[in-house]
């Protein structure tokens, strides 16, 4: 039964200026429609849209009608008694949803109290209840506690089981897992399951991550440029995607394989840089510059036309007529907007397979010399307590005790949640100073003992890449200025030819040398740091999440070229990433961190393929699989709860709290965990072997290698 | 997170435009309207009360003993005082002697706020802590009458140094915030792990953000510096006579302002037009220097 339906649904904040353009579906009761898209594709204005929350100035036309009763053209107040009720939301960032003043239960109490005139008592009970059901433990100790007491994940909880107050038809969530890690997300989506079976609602799901998508959609719709390009089942597509856009999107993923541990077929390192933006002659004011990033907003492209047709490699002149209308491809309604239907038959075709770049023959690890070595590595963060006399009140241990070399030109990526030290300890490296406690040696020279002359020297060998390329550029820099600067840092006479070299070697185009930071997009700024890192031609580069802020298409590109370039520069790579799949696609060795420590090392394919500690077996489970099949089969241990308080880690083993291994093992066996703190230990006497990991009881698959 | 980026990105560039290329600085003061009125106004001033004189036919100082007390006439076009000096001269004078203290009260007090702030808030650690207390100190003290009972015993000399001695304490504090807030962004991380030093980090990369903070500090302190010397000196407290500011004409013209308006109107008429200048010129260059504020980017 349908409860919400679109029609023709257009957004339009300024004349010319379209953010959705005549959107239009179905969702019935229990059903989940998943809207993805990448940034500027116009999913959150749809949403906002469906809910009356756009500002007055966006024109809204079309139809939404929820149990055939239409919401366009109500008042706000109208719709305020729908809202809520009927219709209910979950936004992307519960800190900033919730009121920071009042307690939660009070919050969620009131959503009760508005649309059912219950009394308060009735109503905070109604709020215990919610927060039962959405899996926050002591709930009625709970809802006394106010939002920042609550670590993202539970917020998330509180903001779903205030969407479900008053047993709404149907919930629109706009990127609800987009703030939360890996293991916090898997856990969301299941309350958010648990809620849909509890009310019945529909929901609308919108989100960037097509692995979120595979496994908790019923069906899909992809949006570009304001339309929805392509929409029908989510296996129906994933299997089989018909509009150029789609095939493109699925095919730029990392994917990880799931128990075979094998490189993944070589579709995954395809046809990403096609993706980004075929490329910069089109992206230059075109409206296509939207999925580089360039703004939200998208204007309807010159002269009418399909929106992606610029970027489309199969596109024909019969494109250039209008926006194509979604056509009828498949079964089960499977729709998508493409004249040319006929050359998408074959996925695998539309996009042509880069030539793999082959890494010249290097010799084994072993033999090649070691760029970084970290051993004992310590950082710990005194807390203060008082105002006028400050007082220790404790110790965030935020590195404690990690150690690993990167030998020459290979990566070593560093993966964990967030909060699990992998930054600080990429930070602690780049000071190039004494460490609290134990050693670092780059190229083989001690930090500690560095002169202040020899440091700055030092420098021209390690060079960064930060996460958010909005902010690791200096505004009021040009971008030759920007790439230039290391060479003006270190008092070498930038020749000009020198930048034009660097840009090339990124993948831009001159003109963008004049250009301000503020005039590229997102995908081209992170080149425009990488080319900066490597002006100094370093011989160990650390990245800090470098394609976390940027979309998915945008993400292979920069990745690609990640890759090629140590391919041809030989340089290593220390690498910083929550994203399991990117770390996946771009590693050779990984190193899993919790709460400080190192818990697992090794190659990426020892690790993935056979995860000896159970947290790194939590985490790859988590990943959503960008494959509704393999993603539905897959059996998984979800990891309860969130990180413990770094300022008191559990002693014995730091994750006890909440390893499902520790769960099933007998009292001597746990005694173990609950006394000793494990450390690392060679999982395997395989001398090719190199899989460490600090765990008492690891998980026997990695014995069953041998 | 997209959604960050989203809001980033519109804010900066609206999409279908093509990059903006950015002109080089004068031309772009040379767009805003409001920094070409104040520097027009300004260089009038200036050439009016350095060129003015010499083309007058009286003296500041000269006395005509055939006009005592006279409205506006071929003669004098100000009119003369009670003691037949000419006005115009004597308020070209003033002007001058204001012109001089509040410019050169406005650059000592922003700079060493801008020194203070920028090593405090940068370096970060015990010396930040140690310049702020200081800056606290001085905070607390009752600056206008230091500034009194100090200028008379030190002499006219020391007006500049002591007005700008007890202006820069807040300005420094808030650089100091902006400095150590800056100095965790992304951009200067990026410059110290690069290799820069911290005086080029400074100059080229922390500078800048503050640039049009210390501008508008800067006008604002021309104002309150010209203000404050008409106030002391019409106390008595700051310049001494027989040499004349805009303050010491006022306090003298304010007795008979009714009957004879025109020693007072002009010395008033002239510190008005001073501030109007100094602020307009402010307002312009922030504008224009900072990427993120107001009308440029509306389309102007």
């Amino acid at each position: 039964m349908t409860v919400l339906a679109v029609r023709d649904l257009t957004v339009r904040y300024a004349p010319g200026v379209d953010a959705v353009r005549g959107v239009g579906f179905d969702v019935g009761a229990g059903e989940v429609l998943g809207v993805v898209g990448e940034s500027g594709s116009g999913k959150t204005a749809l949403a906002l849209a469906m809910m009356g929350l756009l500002p007055p100035d966006a024109r809204v036309t079309g139809s939404v009608r929820l149990r055939g009763e239409e919401l366009l053209g109500r008042s706000d107040a109208e719709l305020s008694r729908v809202r809520g009720k009927d219709l209910a939301m979950v936004f992307q960032d519960p800190l900033s949803a919730l009121t920071p003043v009042h307690p939660v239960g009070d919050q969620i109490a009131e959503a009760v109290r508005i649309h059912s005139g219950a009394t308060w008592p009735a109503a905070r009970a109604r709020a215990v209840e919610l927060l039962d059901l959405v899996g926050i433990p002591g709930a009625a100790r709970r809802a006394r506690a106010h939002p920042h007491e609550f670590s993202g994940g539970m917020r998330q909880r509180v903001m779903i089981a205030m969407a479900i107050a008053n047993d709404p038809v149907a919930i629109v969530a706009d990127e609800p897992t987009t703030a939360l890690d890996v293991t916090v997300q898997a856990q969301v989506l299941d309350v958010l399951r648990a809620a849909k079976e509890a009310t019945g609602a529909a929901i609308v799901l919108i989100t960037h991550d097509l692995g979120v998508v595979a496994g908790f959609a019923d069906r899909i719709m992809v949006m570009y440029a304001g339309r929805a390009v392509e929409s029908g089942p989510v296996e129906e597509v994933y299997r089989r995607p018909r509009m150029p856009y789609t095939i493109g999107l699925l095919q730029s993923l990392p994917r990880m394989g799931v128990a075979g541990g094998a490189r993944p077929a070589p579709i995954d390192g395809a046809p990403l840089a096609a993706v980004e933006g075929a490329p910069l002659a089109a992206v230059e004011g075109a409206p296509l510059a939207a999925v580089e990033g360039a703004g939200p907003v998208v204007a309807s492209a010159p002269g009418g036309g399909c929106a992606f047709r610029a970027r489309c490699p199969v596109a024909v002149d019969a494109c250039a007529d209008g926006d194509p209308e979604p056509a009828l491809v498949g079964p089960a309604r499977h729709t998508a907007a493409c004249v040319n239907t006929e050359a998408t038959a074959d996925p695998d075709e539309v996009f042509p397979l880069p030539d793999p770049v082959l890494p010249p023959v290097r010799p084994p690890r072993r033999e090649r010399p070691a760029v970084l070595e970290v051993d004992g590595l310590v950082r710990h963060h005194p807390l203060y307590r008082g105002t006028l006399f400050r007082r220790r009140a404790g110790t965030v241990h935020a590195v404690d005790g990690i150690g690993f070399d990167v030998r020459e030109a290979e990566t070593l990526a560093l993966v964990g949640e967030s909060g699990c030290g992998k930054t600080t300890a990429l930070m602690e490296i780049l000071r190039l100073a004494r460490p609290q406690r134990g050693r670092v040696a780059v190229l083989g020279q001690d930090t500690a003992a560095l002169r202040r002359s020899r440091r700055k020297a030092l420098r021209r060998d390690v060079q960064v890449v930060f996460q958010d390329p909005f902010t690791s550029l200096d505004p009021r820099m040009r971008v030759a200025d920007i790439i230039a600067e290391p060479l003006a840092a270190h008092g070498v006479r930038a020749p000009g030819g020198r930048v034009r070299e660097l840009l090339d070697l990124v993948g831009l185009e001159p003109v963008h040398a004049a250009r301000y930071p503020h005039g590229l997009s997102g995908g081209q700024r992170q080149r425009v740091g990488i080319a900066r890192a490597l002006a100094l031609e370093p011989r160990l580069l650390l990245l800090d999440e470098p394609v976390a802020a940027l979309d998915v298409s945008v993400q292979a590109g920069v990745m690609d070229l990640l890759e090629g370039l140590r391919a041809r520069l030989g340089i290593a790579y220390l690498f910083v990433a929550h994203d399991l799949a990117v770390v996946h696609r771009i590693a050779d060795r990984v190193a899993v961190m919790y709460m400080g420590r190192i818990v697992e090392i090794g190659s990426v394919d020892e690790v993935y393929g056979h995860p000896a500690h159970p947290y790194t077996r939590a985490l790859l489970d988590a990943v959503p699989l960008p494959d509704p099949r393999l993603e539905r089969r897959r059996r998984r241990v979800p990891l309860r709860g969130d990180l413990p308080d770094p300022t008191a880690p559990p002693p014995g083993c730091r994750f006890r709290s909440r390893c499902p291994r520790y769960a099933e093992l007998g009292a001597v066996e746990a005694r173990r965990c609950q006394e000793h703190d494990p450390m690392p230990r060679p999982m395997s006497t395989d001398r090719e072997s190199d899989q460490w990991a600090a765990c008492h009881h690891p998980l026997a698959e990695a014995r069953a290698v041998l | 997170m997209t959604t960050g980026l989203i809001a980033r990105t519109a804010a900066e560039h609206a999409p279908g435009l093509p990059a903006p290329a950015a002109p080089r600085l004068p031309r772009r003061v040379a767009r805003s309207k409001r920094a070409v009125a104040g520097l027009i106004l300004l260089a009038g001033l200036f050439t009016a009360a350095f060129a003015g004189p010499l083309l007058s036919r009286w003296g500041w100082d000269d006395t005509d003993f055939a006009a005592f007390r006279q409205g506006p006439s071929a003669q004098h076009w100000l009119g003369t005082t009670q003691s037949g000096r000419d006005v115009l001269a004597l308020t070209l004078r003033g002007t001058r002697r204001s012109l001089v203290i509040g410019l050169s009260v406005a650059v000592l007090s922003t700079g060493l706020a801008g020194l203070v702030g920028t090593v405090a808030g940068f370096a970060g650690g015990r010396l930040d802590r140690i310049l702020m207390w200081g800056t606290d100190l001085l905070l607390v003290l009752p600056s206008f009458l230091l500034v009194a009972v100090l200028v008379p015993l030190l002499g006219g000399g020391a007006l500049v140094p002591l007005l700008a001695a007890v202006l820069w304490m807040i300005t420094a504090r808030a650089v100091r915030g902006m400095a150590a807030s800056l100095r965790e962004r992304e951009y200067v991380l990026a410059a110290r792990f690069l290799g820069a030093g911290p005086v080029r980090t400074i100059v080229r990369h922390v500078l800048p953000q503050l640039a049009s903070l210390l501008v508008v500090d800067a006008s604002v302190n021309v104002s309150v510096a010209v203000v404050a010397e008409s106030g002391l000196s019409y106390l008595g407290f700051g310049v001494r006579p027989p040499d004349v500011s805009l303050g010491t004409l006022v306090a003298d013209g304010q007795g008979a302002a009714t009957a004879c308006p025109w020693p007072f109107a002009a010395a008033a008429g002239m510190l008005v037009l001073i501030v109007l200048a100094v602020n307009l010129l402010g307002d312009g260059l922030r504008d224009v220097l900072d990427p993120e504020s107001g009308p440029r980017r509306g389309g102007r």
